[in-house]
């Protein structure tokens, strides 16, 4: 169509409108790029500067060397470094690729042999940038000559210089035992996800479609997993299932170390995330559907297959993607659990922790990156149409009692109850034990955390407060954020780019996180270096690592508030921060409660993305976990694993508490 | 549809108070443009109202009536356009610099502050002594009839009160213009009648300018001073609410306002018009060539005469259905003469009665010739 629109024209001819802008608008733009400013160098920065990381190469640049060589008193050009090493029998370095702290004796490329007669050698770094020759620890500058007899060269290295290249990866697929780790971890990943899914749908289903009795006590215990970090379940595996585990004959020879190992404290860990996101979904049953199923004298187990699974589907989907993507960026389980069994969140670990190589680690980060960020789009995509399932007019779904089924479900989730107090209570049993299994008294011996590696008490109080730093300037952030982002009028390119960056967190592993901020904080060029090795590294990586859930969190409270309270609150002349402190912050206390207790407890359990960060100063409970047990600690390991079970849960009911006295005050409105 | 865009100047003939054109223009909307991408929202709309006036945006959902409140609001503000409150510029302002109250659809009441609380809203921060706040709550509780509710929350109270809370609310600040956006379409049928009559009481003794967005054109035509017919983002009409009754100028006018029996008929001369068979006399200055026509004539106009023939525009027709509707009856009445066309006639309970009407009889009816309206047809 080839209309000539008037109205167009029209518009054309006369002058746009430009809205001006009120003291508000530009307040909360402010507030929007301050805000928008953090995630930028919290989040987007570090990311680059691992995708940048994984791309640097670091090569000897031997034809920047020049030497000269004296004999009888005479100097004699002797070429550049590379003919020399293009002339020895063996390849240098071993063959091994250098990596940014390989330092090659430069007697491995001036043998000997050559050197006899020699008085005197001169080297000499002809390259620009210089630093291609360490010499007593200093590097050398651009040009600099180092002229030294030939027993004083075993102090003279070669240094590599980083180039920009493909090579990290070419290496990374060359070599087997790191290839490998990525079916590892695909097959771990698939597997778990399969069991906590069916376990996870049939625990929900029970809760929410059957009249089975105590379903409120189940829906508790299901939670408990969020309360501990990921390394306690495994924790509590090696003493039922170890060497010298409790149960270890039921495995019939099987060892737990390894993907058994794996999956079962996966499964115990991501089983909460699930329940909760399928019983979501179930719990959105229109009851009209099934009333008219039942009209027509559909089967039971008909009714279950074409109304009750694909009406759950898009959640089962999500749960499932949820679950994928925890599992595979967890690096707590197969560091307990795992034995020589490799994953790729462990590879980074091991590639930067263990043998110093960032440059190996950012290229695992980065593989690991791509199936995260597909769970994650896949994710988004399917909570979208999950939304628009349920209209308005459904009539919520009320079950009814049916004993046999009842009765079946309830034997069902005691046993997975069972399974997840039993993992608690073995870690608990543990940590009393004197010795296990040689001397089975009880001991608080084990909690007395200074008589080992990992920080002592100190690491507890840290953890504590991190956990409250990070959930108090958390929900700040994130709840002024997320109003900004739903308030704001116009500026749709700067709304669209700050909602990009709040939701980014969520695909970005801990691990994958905690590195870049190696990376970034920790470069001399960073102006942000003096944060390095602090408590507010901690925190700022934390609140950024846990933004996405909080974001969507407020968002969805924000939502749910009458779209014209704003402009009520303008048109009686009033500033956009009164409204919002008289009216929309109290409305929405409960999510900003929850988004409290939410980034506390993480804070108290997250292990993956403060791994790399902790100072010796700032060691952290969870850290101190980990270090425990790689010391052989396991008991005290499992003490303060319950150290934070036992925080979390004081933590649950103070807020529970809190929440009662307050809301009794600030939510009367709401009873009518 | 030809709308007409044009923003028609009042017309004086029925002498209304407020269609006084010597009163003093308090809002000029100049040429106002709404743009959303490619969809026009409202084209180049034009509009002038009075001082003290009580005005509706009037028009089916779609017409781009709430658009243009939002506009004179600052809310979405237009594309191109001029908007002058009392001689002041205010196009490009912030909804918090410009002079309004609003009440919405929804109330907006905040549900987390008590009735008193919400009216004092904009009162406070302002540097008054809480005394004067309080005395001044005091004042529009009672103005709405509310005292009695001041430490309720709005959860606890009718929606109809709710209704009142919000007007307080708005009114609170003394605000020049006084915007209500659809604020009845929430509340049942006798609160909305009831309510209706408040709010119009209310404007006129405060004498705040008013403009209220509705759907419902019965709530139009009671409350407006002057009524702005809405359609497909342009002004179709403007006048009181007599006048768009009863002379509406286009066939969507004459449609959407009450009820209407269009008949295709064909233009004669300035002074007739035929149809089926018949042809009428009719007043059609309005067109200036001859040819398709649709005419039109509300149910209430048609005329039902005694068994004697032969008056202006009177002809015989057959009752071919007549529906009871309580206070009057709903006939249809055919006659071969006309065409294809099915007249539609109310007749008051009394005149079937006196009548003795019945289905299948047949009468003479006349169509008064100032009743009948003609617009041109498109073919």
């Amino acid at each position: 169509m080839v209309a000539v629109n008037p109205i167009r024209n029209a518009v054309l001819a006369t002058p746009v409108i430009k809205p001006k802008l009120g003291r508000d608008d530009w307040i909360m733009r402010l507030f929007m790029a301050v805000i928008g400013l953090y995630l930028l160098i919290s989040l987007a920065l570090p990311l680059y500067a691992v995708l940048s990381k994984s791309f640097t190469v670091f090569q000897f640049s031997f034809g920047d060397i020049s030497v000269q060589l004296q004999r009888d008193g005479h100097w004699q050009d002797a070429g550049t470094l590379e003919e020399w090493v293009g002339r020895l029998s063996q390849p240098v370095n071993n063959d091994l690729a250098p990596t940014s702290l390989t330092r090659l004796p430069i007697l491995q490329t001036l043998t000997r042999r050559e050197l006899q007669g020699v008085s005197q050698v001169r080297l000499r770094d002809t390259s620009e940038t210089g630093g291609r020759l360490l010499y007593d620890a200093e590097f050398s500058k651009p040009g600099e000559i180092f002229t030294l007899e030939p027993r004083e060269l075993r102090k003279l290295f070669v240094r590599p210089v980083a180039t920009t290249g493909l090579n990290n990866y070419l290496v990374y697929f060359q070599t087997p035992a790191l290839r490998q780790s990525i079916g590892n971890s695909l097959y771990i990943a698939v597997i778990t996800t399969l069991i906590t899914v069916a376990l996870a749908f049939a625990y929900a289903y029970a809760i929410t479609r059957s009249c089975m009795p105590f379903s409120g006590a189940f829906r508790t215990i299901a939670m408990v997993p969020i309360l501990v970090p990921s390394l306690l379940p495994a924790i509590s595996l090696v003493y039922l299932f170890g060497n010298q585990g409790l149960l270890k004959g039921l495995l019939l020879g099987e060892p737990i170390y390894g993907p058994l190992g794996i999956v079962i404290a996966s499964v115990f860990f991501c089983f909460p995330h699930a329940m909760l996101i399928i019983l979501v979904a179930l719990s959105a049953a229109d009851a009209r559907l099934y009333e008219a199923a039942e009209v027509l004298r559909t089967p039971k187990s008909r009714v279950f297959w074409t109304v009750t699974v694909p009406g759950a589907s898009y959640g089962v989907i999500s749960a499932a993607f949820v679950v994928f993507s925890l599992t595979i960026t967890d690096f707590g389980v197969p560091k307990v659990i795992g034995g020589q069994f490799n994953v790729l969140a462990l590879d980074i670990y091991k590639q930067v922790v263990g043998q110093q190589n960032f440059e190996m680690g950012a290229v695992v980060s980065v593989i690991l990156l791509l199936p995260a960020i597909l769970a994650f789009a896949v994710d988004r995509f399917m909570q979208r149409r999950q939304v628009a399932l349920l209209s308005a007019r459904a009539v919520p779904l009320i079950p009814k009692p049916n004993r046999a089924l009842d009765r079946a479900l309830l034997i069902y989730c005691s046993v997975v109850a069972l399974f997840i107090l039993g993992l608690l209570a073995m870690s608990q049993l543990a940590s009393l034990i004197q010795f296990w299994p040689y001397d089975l008294s009880f001991s608080l011996r084990h909690y007395d955390f200074g008589r080992m590696d990992g920080g002592g008490w100190d690491s507890y109080f840290n953890s504590i407060r991190l956990g409250l730093y990070t959930a108090v300037i958390g929900t700040l952030i994130v709840f002024l954020g997320a109003y900004m982002v739903e308030k704001c009028k116009g500026f749709s390119h700067g709304r669209a780019g700050f909602q990009f960056l709040a939701m980014m967190p969520m695909a970005i592993p801990g691990m994958v996180l905690g590195l870049a901020y190696v990376f970034f904080f920790n470069s001399p060029h960073n102006p942000l270096n003096f944060l390095y090795g602090t408590m507010a590294i901690l925190v700022i990586c934390t609140i950024t690592h846990l933004y996405t859930v909080s974001h969507l969190t407020s968002l969805t409270a924000l939502k749910q508030l009458d779209p014209e309270f704003e402009a009520v609150g303008a048109s009686l002349k009033q500033p956009f921060y009164r409204t919002l402190s008289r009216v929309t912050t109290p409305i929405c206390l409960p999510a900003i409660f929850d988004i409290f207790i939410y980034l506390f407890v993480n804070a108290m359990t997250t292990v993956s993305a403060v791994v790399f960060l902790y100072s010796p100063d700032t060691t952290l409970a969870s850290v101190a976990m980990l270090n425990m047990d790689d010391a052989g600690d396991i008991a005290p390991a499992a003490a303060m694993g319950m150290m934070i079970f036992y925080t979390n849960v004081s933590a649950r009911l103070a807020y529970l508490g809190i929440s009662q006295l307050l809301f009794r005050s600030t939510q009367a409105w709401r009873k009518r | 549809m030809n709308a007409v865009f044009e923003t028609q100047a009042p017309i004086s003939n029925e002498t209304s108070s407020s269609a006084d054109s010597a009163r003093p223009v308090y809002l000029k909307v100049d040429g106002i443009v709404k743009q959303y991408g490619d969809f026009t929202a409202l084209k180049a709309v034009s509009l002038e109202v009075y001082r003290s006036e009580f005005i509706c945006f009037l028009g089916p959902s779609g017409c781009g009536k709430t658009t243009l409140l939002r506009a004179i609001a600052g809310l979405d503000i237009q594309t191109t356009g001029r908007i002058f409150q009392d001689g002041v510029d205010i196009s490009a302002l912030p909804p918090s610099e410009r002079d309004f109250g609003i009440v919405f659809q929804s109330y907006a009441l905040f549900p987390n502050l008590t009735v008193r609380r919400n009216v004092a809203f904009g009162l406070e921060n302002r540097k008054l002594p809480r005394a004067e706040i309080n005395r001044r709550v005091a004042e529009l509780l009672e103005t709405v009839g509310l005292s009695d509710h001041g430490n309720k929350y709005p959860s606890q109270i009718s929606g109809g009160q709710q209704q009142r809370v919000a007007l307080a609310r708005a009114l609170a600040t003394s605000p020049g213009l006084l915007l209500l956006d659809e604020p009845l379409s929430a509340l049942d049928a006798k609160v909305r009648l009831r309510l209706r009559h408040e709010i119009k009481e209310l404007q006129r003794r405060l004498g705040v300018t008013t403009i209220l967005v509705t759907h419902d054109q019965e709530e139009a035509l009671a409350m407006a001073d002057r009524v702005v017919v809405m359609n497909q983002g342009g002004i179709a009409q403007v006048g009181t609410p007599q006048q768009i009754y009863s002379a509406p100028t286009s066939a969507f006018v004459a449609d959407f306002i009450g009820s209407m029996n269009f008949m295709e008929g064909t233009r004669l001369d300035r002074q007739r018009v035929q149809l089926g068979a018949l042809e009428l006399s009719c007043d059609n200055d309005g067109l200036t060539a001859d040819g398709p026509v649709t005419v039109a004539i509300r149910p209430e106009d048609v005329m039902v005469q005694g068994a004697e023939s032969g008056g202006v525009n009177t002809f015989q027709a057959e009752i071919r259905d007549l529906e009871f509707l309580g206070s009057f009856f709903h006939a249809k009445l055919s006659e071969p003469s006309l065409g294809r066309n099915v007249l539609r006639a109310n007749f008051s309970a009394n005149l079937v009665r006196r009548m003795n009407l019945q289905k299948g009889q047949r009468l003479t009816v006349a169509l008064p010739q100032e009743h009948l309206r003609v617009y041109a047809r498109q073919v």
